[in-house]
């Protein structure tokens, strides 16, 4: 059977260029790179050169990148560092309602110290209003943290107006990149960018290794206490083979940005257009435009998409109810939920995000699969209309 | 691999008795879009014997198989027969759901209940399996 993987905002295959400069920092090249021996010296290099190709990708110094485990601890360094090293309670941070979970329950936890957070809302395609920005800033807010480009319905938030806007007020910004990076161009500099996530497994790199990105000169606290890696600011033995990956494929997305948006946004529009003309009663979330390259999200009335999704595995079809953390629960979309979906529509929304491997051919095969499998679900529902 | 046994996949994939039935005896429904799941039952029946069911319903793979398999254990049942099953019934019948799917067949027992329910009043009928039975209680269903 023909598999077909539409869930890369979920994650990425490590592509076998990254693989093959991973390989020989496990067992080859093992040393510990704080040591003073050759050992030593050779992982060093190795991640002296991968902090260069991340610090290439968004346009920023070498010296301005920190390594972390990931996107999640990307954001909860940034939230906490940031407002958590305040007194208790005189913290005011601005977010928005769409956030990933590594943000939002980053701010919950805030809250739950006293701080107060406020909860931009979106407007019905996912996009976050500068004017409300200004509105939300008062005279405690210390940090504004919005994401670049949304994991559900790929909204591409307008950063450089939302980073000026806190720029102005000297207040810090942050933003999520972790969907951005690699799908599209980003300077930090040009932008006003204070401090920024990145996570490598959704650039063709390893799981378990992301970056925080922060700008020279921004007051920030460590969180994760220790040894003096990372400038002294982010302790514990770096995982070379992982860094190394991720700065191989940070150099790859750096070099491919420019093909990869033009073919997978051709592939992405091709979908959506097959999608509205060959199914009925379909709806795409989100903008036509302002969107992610890979992203589509669509509404199948009256069906749910649990069910649809399941279906879909049954054929091969790789997809998703959203993002991965919430497709083994039953919580209905926050992102469609704050865009002002219908609940049930919401329930009977998918996201398919494609990627370099994806194909002409996965496309009109899931669209096929689709077709049948949205009139089976259909044929026995209660709310299909007559 | 997959979350649900065998037998749960070939109900959800090969439902029995979807759809809806000319001149139903009885209707019932549970659940709503707003849960994210909801399903309505069609009976029909003859001398206290449910003798067809068929069901339509908006819900996961779980809530969709234990639709197909609730209407197939009560066929052939008599309306006291079908009141004492309850959803444990459903599950067992397939082989088990994930823990956190267990509620889903919460519908199938809801709406079967709640068919019966106004069938019984429309035919003034004193139905033990009833007793305490309130359809507009607010129900315990948890998302
Ligand atoms: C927007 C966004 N932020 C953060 C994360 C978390 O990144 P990681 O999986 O590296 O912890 C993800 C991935 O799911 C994401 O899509």
């Amino acid at each position: 059977m023909r598999q077909v993987y539409l869930d890369y905002a979920a994650t990425t295959p490590v592509k076998e260029e990254v693989l093959a400069e991973m390989l020989p920092f496990f067992s080859l090249q093992y040393g510990n790179p704080s040591s003073l021996h050759k050992f030593g010296y050779t992982a060093r290099e190795a991640v002296d050169l991968a902090r260069e190709r991340v610090a290439a990708l968004i346009g920023a110094k070498a010296s301005e990148i920190y390594f972390t485990s990931g996107g999640t601890e990307s954001d909860n360094w940034a939230v906490e560092g940031v407002a958590g090293a305040q007194p208790a309670g005189r913290a005011h941070v601005i977010t928005s309602k769409i956030e990933h979970h590594a943000l939002l329950h980053s701010c919950a936890a805030l809250e739950e110290k006293g701080h107060s957070v406020s909860y931009l809302e979106v407007d019905p395609t996912g996009f976050v209003q500068p004017h409300a920005l200004k509105q939300a800033i008062n005279e405690r807010t210390c940090l504004v943290s919005i994401m670049f480009a949304n994991n559900e319905v790929g909204s591409i938030q307008p950063i450089a107006e939302l980073a000026k806007i806190a720029n102005s007020a000297g207040i810090i910004f942050h933003t999520d990149a972790v969907q951005a990076a690699g799908n599209l161009p980003i300077n930090v500099q040009q932008l006003g960018i204070d401090m920024l996530s990145l996570s490598a497994h959704k650039i063709y790199g390893p799981k378990g290794i992301g970056a925080l990105y922060i700008k020279e000169g921004t007051a920030i606290s460590n969180f994760i206490h220790g040894g003096s890696q990372e400038h002294k600011r982010r302790a514990g033995t770096e995982n070379v083979p992982g860094i190394v990956g991720f700065g191989k494929a940070a150099e790859l997305a750096a070099r491919n940005l420019n093909d990869h948006i033009k073919k997978t946004t051709t592939l992405r529009d091709y979908f959506i257009d097959r999608l509205l003309a060959d199914i009925p009663d379909v709806q795409i979330n989100g903008s036509r435009e302002q969107r992610l390259p890979g992203n589509v999200n669509a509404t199948f009335n009256y069906i749910e998409g649990e069910a649809l999704l399941l279906d879909l595995d049954i054929n091969g079809i790789a997809a998703s109810t959203g993002s991965a953390c919430s497709s083994g629960s039953f919580a209905p979309s926050h992102v469609l939920t704050a865009m002002g979906l219908p609940i049930e529509q919401v329930y009977s929304s998918l996201r398919f995000s494609l990627g370099d491997f994806t194909t002409k051919e996965d496309i009109d095969h899931t669209v096929s699969v689709l077709n049948a499998t949205v009139k089976r679900l259909r044929a026995f529902s209660p709310f299909t209309q007559e | 691999m997959s979350m649900y046994n065998e037998k749960v996949m070939s109900h959800f994939t090969n439902p029995h008795n979807a759809g809806t039935m000319e001149n139903p005896d009885a209707v019932g429904s549970f659940g709503s879009p707003v849960c994210g799941d909801m399903m309505e039952i069609s009976l029909k029946i003859t001398d206290g014997v449910i003798e067809d069911a068929k069901f339509r319903t908006f819900g996961c793979g779980s809530a969709i198989a234990s639709s197909s398999v609730a209407t197939e254990m009560i066929k052939g049942k008599t309306l006291e027969e079908a009141l004492a099953l309850t959803n444990n019934d459903f599950v067992a019948e397939l082989g088990g759901l994930p823990e956190a799917k267990v509620h889903c067949s919460v519908l199938s027992e809801q709406a079967i209940k709640r068919a019966i329910y106004q069938y019984a009043k429309e035919h003034d009928l004193e139905l033990e399996g009833l007793k305490g039975f309130d359809p507009d209680a607010e129900f315990e269903h948890d998302h």
